[in-house]
């Protein structure tokens, strides 16, 4: 997984070159091999595969990417990146469609996913460390489901898993470093 | 010998019997745990998903707190912890640009002096000690030890264990007698975080992984990830209904089955806290540990 730096490449398509940027990954290197899909623990459940949402972005297909249930259902394991023998760092690919569907404000198609994301971000800046019991509050809020997984969560909060106090300790600090970020993000 | 510690999210809260039984080993085999102060969450994969300087950000500054307190290596447990430790390092030394950005967001000087380790890596280098402490017989125990995807991937970040077969933790769970076995689960996917959207994936996965590790006869998975643990352990009735066949199948951290080896109580080592109760496992199993 080596970064590249992209400027301007005339073979790359305007959106392969947009993926290229955010993520510092060549998604031109691949060959199209399907390691990536094979190997996939999540593939069972895409409607594309990772092999194919590479080439989407070669292709400049922006919307087959930014709207896929792909994008979101990558679990951020590793085991693409690891095995791609022209060393794209695939993962973090995913990542960046991601990124750049937010950003362009693309309507997620797997919904639930991208509420975790947010208000788990969201906790976490809020909070300084991540505050369980207000994650699963917030995303019961966001998705309606408020009967789904009560029973596990009633016995978790028994034995202590789940504390019902947020911990509040370095949340100056998140605060700080979400806005500093958010700051260098938008020059 | 001491280390900082970053505890992280997971050990204060669902993991905490990881966080309680690694202390408990550390202490009998002499090694000691400096909690690293006013420490913040890594990011973990929400950070990651939304925004790659936060991702970088966020353990950099835990990194800095590490550098600051002089001390040069941090242990971190979670294997998600780990991983974006690990990223961070890995960035930081190869991109000045980044490393400049990254430092005026957080407002530090990090100069990527700290060594970001893992229990394992001290506790195998800890088997000869370990295994002359051992005051509990547990070879009834056949354990398939589940590394996960982030401890050993991708390899050229992590640069810990081989990233398709580990051996660590099944060899110093063998330097404290408990059995391990082969199987090729080792380092499969359990679905992380969509356990808490997309439940159906997970619930699927962790189906897939404990049928394999009844198929490869074991009666114990040992596990070093807080999501790995949480997956399994609680996700495991679901996981039973789907497959329509019974698993009951006890997820131990592996800080816990060697705090069992050296004699500490079930209690002492938050072995009440899991979901698939493991005390009449181990008093069915043993007459009684």
């Amino acid at each position: 997984m080596s970064e590249i730096n992209i400027s301007y490449n005339p073979s790359f398509s305007p959106f392969a070159l947009a993926l290229s940027r955010e993520s510092r990954q060549d998604v031109n290197a691949c060959f199209q091999c399907r390691k990536c899909a094979a190997g996939c623990p999540v593939a069972f459940a895409m409607d594309l595969t990772p092999t194919q949402i590479i080439h989407a972005a070669r292709l400049g297909l922006e919307d087959v990417v930014l709207s896929s249930k792909t994008i979101w259902l990558c679990a951020s394991c590793q085991t693409c990146t690891t095995r791609c023998p022209q060393d794209v760092d695939i993962a973090r690919v995913m990542d960046a469609a991601r990124i750049i569907a937010m950003r362009r404000g693309v309507k997620p198609s797997v919904k639930s996913v991208k509420t975790f994301f947010y208000t788990a971000v969201k906790n976490i800046k809020r909070f300084g460390r991540m505050y369980e019991l207000g994650l699963i509050m917030g995303l019961k809020l966001k998705s309606g489901e408020f009967t789904k997984d009560m029973e596990l969560g009633m016995e978790m909060f028994r034995k202590g898993k789940i504390k019902l106090v947020p911990s509040f300790k370095g949340m100056r600090d998140t605060r700080r470093i979400y806005r500093a970020v958010k700051k260098e993000e938008s020059r | 010998m001491s280390y900082a510690y970053y505890p992280g999210c997971s050990l204060h809260s669902t993991a905490e019997e990881y966080d309680k039984s690694f202390r408990k080993v550390c202490s009998g085999l002499g090694i000691e745990l400096d909690e690293v102060r006013n420490w913040i969450c890594c990011g973990s994969s929400p950070a990651h998903a939304t925004s790659h300087l936060l991702s970088i950000a966020l353990p950099v500054h835990n990194l800095s707190l590490v550098e600051k307190s002089g001390r040069d290596e941090v242990v971190v447990p979670c294997a998600a912890c780990f991983s974006r430790f690990k990223f961070a390092l890995y960035e930081v030394e190869r991109d000045v640009e980044l490393s400049r950005k990254v430092n005026e967001v957080v407002g530090c000087d990090f100069g990527g002096k700290v060594n970001v380790i893992h229990p394992l890596e001290i506790l195998s280098a800890k088997t000869a000690i370990a295994r002359a402490k051992v005051v509990r017989d547990l070879s009834f125990i056949k354990a398939v030890c589940y590394y996960g995807c982030l401890l050993t991937r991708p390899p050229e970040v992590m640069k810990f264990d081989s990233c398709e077969y580990p051996m660590s933790m099944d060899n110093v769970l063998r330097s404290v007698g408990v059995n391990t076995l082969d199987w090729s689960y080792k380092t499969e996917c359990c679905g992380a975080s969509l356990a808490l959207s997309e439940t159906g994936i997970v619930v699927k996965l962790v189906g897939d992984i404990l049928a394999e590790a009844k198929r490869a006869g074991a009666n114990a998975v040992a596990v070093a990830c807080p999501l790995c643990h949480a997956n399994l352990d609680t996700r495991q009735a679901e996981a039973e209904a789907l497959k329509g066949e019974k698993f009951g199948i006890p997820v131990f951290y592996f800080t816990e089955l060697i705090g069992l080896a050296l004699g500490y109580g079930q209690k002492e080592l938050g072995l009440d806290k899991h979901i698939v109760s493991v005390e009449p496992y181990l008093n069915s199993l043993h007459g009684g540990v």
